[in-house]
């Protein structure tokens, strides 16, 4: 990846992604960075970035300071990806993820990244949650999703690994969320307002949901999310 | 006496929030209870009016939260009930005026003179609507059969959920039973099914509603309207008692329920 001498902020499908350059003094990316964030604020507020630093090497107390920068714009940082060592262990030490391939802005996300089979990292970690999402509520994940109750319309669900709901699901959900296609999603009764499975999207038929139905799994084939019963053999 | 505080809330606006403190307010004066209402819908105050007492606001919330005026003062005492009060919101400011600190404040001020301390909650998620909840040891809330309203609803109980509230109960207001039947507007079934919370009460739609609303005299206050009944059975459920939910019938109910029996047979 090549480094031009200026401090870029660009959008990902995994969200935002802030590339700091390899040369240049740190106070100088310091100040860039901050008025960059100022003049698109409203646009950044809430979300969360992953820092890109190159080889620059940085210390944790520099990392640190780059969070309050970001925090004080309501800007969440969640990841360092970079090719320094001393960098890596920095993050580390802040407890940020420092998984630089999975997610690397422009570089190629192909299922194989992801696949669940035998890697480790927290990105392939499930969280178990019991309880109604409720309209407004959203689970975000880097792994798998299982939840124990109704997913209810209005409430979000974006997984990086797959959905598993146990009850029934009317809100929006996501499945492979870093790309992905081939996550699935599970309910008792699947009737999402919306189902993405990593770059795919499907909306339900807009009739009411029939009221006994069996559990579903839906799963891209040939480019496009189906929806099976779940018939145990 | 230590009274319960009971936060009427919903989300959206309009589906009868101020109707169900109104009317709650008399029907548990009716049992013989010491209840307050206050109105905390700052800038926009429509409890007096549907109370009946807007001629006689001298201070209110605001006045008493900033030290204008002892709590007394601004506490208004219902023309027909002698147990029953209004704490009315003021008109010329907005939600700001008030912080959640200040609710609990003045329900603690309140808590040994009542039985029961209503309150009456801003449509939105707001401050307003923050205000509300905090000082909360019952949540009610307030939706009709429509699929928006249930679904603010949702997000309601979402939200008093993560306040740490106790289980919110659920008043469905102005069903239409003929409409149910017909498939036509979302059933009790329906709207538990999404909600999935305790109900305290079904209110049927009824015209009387509108007319009492606007002469402010609570439907609670008519024996003969379905409406007010169902308001008075929601306040005999919050004393305890167990009372079981009207049939709801419309108004050819006897005869097309035969013709129904009849079809089914």
């Amino acid at each position: 990846m090549s480094h031009a001498n200026e401090l870029s902020i660009k959008g990902t499908r995994n969200g935002l992604v802030i590339n700091i350059p390899d040369d240049g003094e740190f106070d100088y990316v310091l100040e860039q960075l901050e008025t960059r964030l100022k003049s698109t604020a409203a646009f950044f507020r809430g979300g969360r970035v992953a820092l890109q630093v190159g080889w620059r090497s940085l210390s944790s107390q520099d990392i640190a300071t780059i969070g309050e920068i970001l925090d004080g714009q309501g800007v969440s940082l969640w990841s360092v990806f970079s090719q320094s060592e001393s960098t890596q262990r920095a993050a580390k030490e802040l407890g940020l993820e420092i998984e630089a391939g999975a997610v690397a802005p422009g570089a190629s996300r192909r299922p194989a990244d992801l696949k669940p089979s035998g890697e480790k990292g927290k990105s392939e970690q499930a969280i178990f949650v019991q309880r109604t999402l409720r309209s407004g509520q959203k689970l975000e994940h880097p792994g798998h999703i299982i939840v124990i109750g109704d997913v209810n319309p209005g409430a979000e669900i974006v997984a990086g690994g797959n959905v598993v709901v146990w009850g029934k699901l009317r809100g929006t959900v996501h499945a492979g969320a870093l790309g992905n296609d081939s996550s699935v999603v599970c309910a008792l009764s699947l009737f999402p307002t919306q189902l993405r499975i990593g770059t795919h999207i499907a909306r339900s038929p807009e009739l009411r949901p029939p009221k006994t139905k069996s559990p579903e799994m839906a799963s891209v084939q040939n480019g496009e999310i189906i929806a099976e019963p779940w018939i145990s053999s | 006496m230590s009274a319960k505080i009971v936060t009427i809330t919903s989300g959206k606006g309009g589906v009868g929030k101020t109707t169900t403190v109104a009317n709650l307010g008399v029907s548990l004066a009716l049992l013989g209870k010491r209840v307050a209402c206050i109105d905390t819908d700052i800038g926009l105050r429509n409890l007096d009016v549907v109370m009946g007492l807007e001629n006689r606001i001298v201070y209110d919330l605001v006045d008493v939260v900033e030290g204008h005026c002892r709590l007394r003062q601004a506490l208004i005492k219902d023309k027909r009930l002698s147990e029953l009060y209004l704490l009315p919101a003021a008109q010329t400011r907005d939600k700001t005026a008030v912080t959640p600190e200040d609710m609990i404040e003045v329900c603690r001020q309140m808590k040994n003179d009542f039985d029961y301390i209503l309150i009456d909650s801003p449509a939105g998620i707001e401050q307003g609507f923050r205000n509300a909840l905090a000082p909360a040891d019952i949540v009610l809330i307030v939706t009709t059969p429509e699929v928006s309203a249930v679904r603010d609803a949702d997000r309601i109980i979402g939200l008093t959920e993560a306040a740490e509230k106790s289980n919110p109960w659920l008043i469905i207001n102005r069903i239409r039973p003929e409409m149910v039947d017909r498939g036509d507007m979302l059933s009790t079934a329906d709207i538990i099914e999404i909600l999935a919370i305790d109900i305290i009460g079904i209110v049927p739609d009824d015209e009387v509603i509108i007319v009492s609303t606007n002469r402010g005299l609570p439907a609670a206050f008519d024996n003969k309207s379905a409406a007010g009944t169902a308001f008075r059975n929601i306040a005999r459920r919050l004393e305890g008692e167990d009372v079981p939910f009207m049939t709801l019938k419309d108004s050819g109910g006897f005869f097309k329920r035969l013709v129904k029996l009849v079809r089914q047979s």
